[in-house]
């Protein structure tokens, strides 16, 4: 809303009325009282009415409307709109909860404040974008890339998932192609959550993105894997507790999962000491033409 | 079709996620075996499942679902609703059983998308 309003008093005449919404370029004006109360509005509708009535003598105060319609400080701005809509006048006298006059909105205030909040929104997004996106270009080095490290904690399955949502992310932001970005998502989730489910002291998940792929490696201090060709291979393999199963985890399809999202994969585990897994992914298909996916 | 169709069709409790009722959809799938759902479902499907703790609504966002309907009443802590709201994932709920609701949804148009 506007809080600088001009407005005038019910004993006006409309001569002076007539001239303050001239020089103002207003169609139309709150009339308050000495006390600031707000007590009628007139419109420029309501001056035509005086002049074809020769009425032009009389005061704001015998011609102003007096049936008000306002909104308070503190409506929410639903309630404005909905005002708008119902009684179909183009502006509203805003008042605080003493019925004091504290400024006019119109619908063009509305629309101005809903259009601001999504510019505000997207642009951040866009600069953003565009910032990660040209990293590569705007830093020289002979080979430019990004380490990102997330620390998952062993069992916290409130927070599972929230490095993998971070790496996505990110790599969408560095420009990658949307399907890539999923396939990377998938293998990095299924990753976290196998430390979550089975790493003694959880693990870290390093992203290494350069301009043509992404790198994840994701490391642990144990248990290990006791069978990685059984892991690797058989259907429905798992070593999940039936608890954490009850979940919906441990389907014996983490690993699988992985390896069908991954352009590369390399697995190593030895029991007692911990697994390392390392997974490559192209960020862009049109740069490897001819090859099947 | 847009999330809040089936929510009316199909009479759907809004949980969370209120902000993602306009969102279209564009199929459906089932499990609860999260590797399943990560597998399979494609971004903006509907996804019926029993299971409702915090893992699913990472699940839901990492493949940009468009809403997620937990059957059979099973109960939906606090803490997932808040991620839910957070994230943008409309989080639905209904007494009826997972078959009901996929019933329904394909009666209503929704399809797999294999």
């Amino acid at each position: 809303m506007s809080r600088n309003v001009i407005t005038v008093t019910p004993g006006m005449p409309l001569t002076e009325l007539k001239e303050t919404m001239r020089t103002n370029r207003i169609s139309g004006v709150p009339v308050v009282n000495e006390d600031g109360d707000l007590v009628g509005v007139i419109s420029i509708e309501d001056l035509f009415r005086a002049y074809e009535d020769g009425a032009f003598h009389e005061f704001v105060g015998g011609r102003m409307s007096t049936n008000l319609i306002t909104v308070r400080e503190a409506d929410s701005v639903d309630t404005a709109v909905q005002k708008f809509q119902q009684t179909g006048v183009g502006r509203l006298p805003v008042v605080n909860a003493w019925g004091v006059l504290v400024g006019m909105l119109t619908k063009g205030d509305i629309t101005r404040g809903l259009l601001h909040e999504i510019q505000v929104d997207t642009q951040d997004e866009e600069i953003a974008r565009y910032r990660a996106s040209h990293i590569f270009r705007d830093i020289e080095s002979d080979e430019t890339s990004l380490m990102l490290r997330y620390k998952v904690p062993p069992l916290d399955f409130t927070h599972g998932g929230e490095a993998s949502s971070k790496i996505k992310r990110a790599l969408t932001r560095v420009g990658a192609d949307a399907q890539i970005v999923r396939r990377a998502a998938i293998a990095s989730y299924e990753a976290e959550m196998n430390l979550t489910i089975h790493a003694d002291h959880g693990g870290v998940i390093t992203a290494a993105v350069d301009a043509s792929q992404v790198t994840l490696t994701v490391e642990d201090d144990g248990p290990g894997i006791a069978d990685l060709k059984r892991a690797l291979e058989e259907p429905g393999y798992t070593t999940t507790p039936p608890e954490i199963r009850a979940m919906g985890f441990g389907g014996g399809m983490g690993l699988k999962n992985i390896r069908k999202c991954a352009d590369t994969m390399k697995l190593e585990s030895e029991v007692g000491r911990g697994t390392k897994l390392e997974i490559s992914l192209r960020l862009h298909t049109r740069e490897v033409p001819g090859q099947k996916r | 079709m847009i999330v809040n169709d089936i929510v009316r069709a199909l009479n759907l409790q809004v949980v969370a996620g209120a902000a993602a009722l306009s969102r279209e959809i564009t199929g459906g799938y089932s499990a609860d075996l999260l590797s399943c759902v990560m597998a399979r479902a494609k971004a903006g499907n509907a996804w019926v499942t029993l299971q409702a703790h915090p893992n699913v609504i990472a699940v839901a966002t990492l493949l940009e679902l468009a809403a997620v309907i937990v059957t059979e009443g099973a109960p939906i802590r606090d803490d997932v609703k808040a991620k839910a709201d957070a994230e943008g994932i409309a989080l639905l709920a209904t007494p009826h059983t997972t078959f009901w609701v996929v019933g329904e949804l394909a009666r209503f148009g929704i399809q797999a998308q294999e």
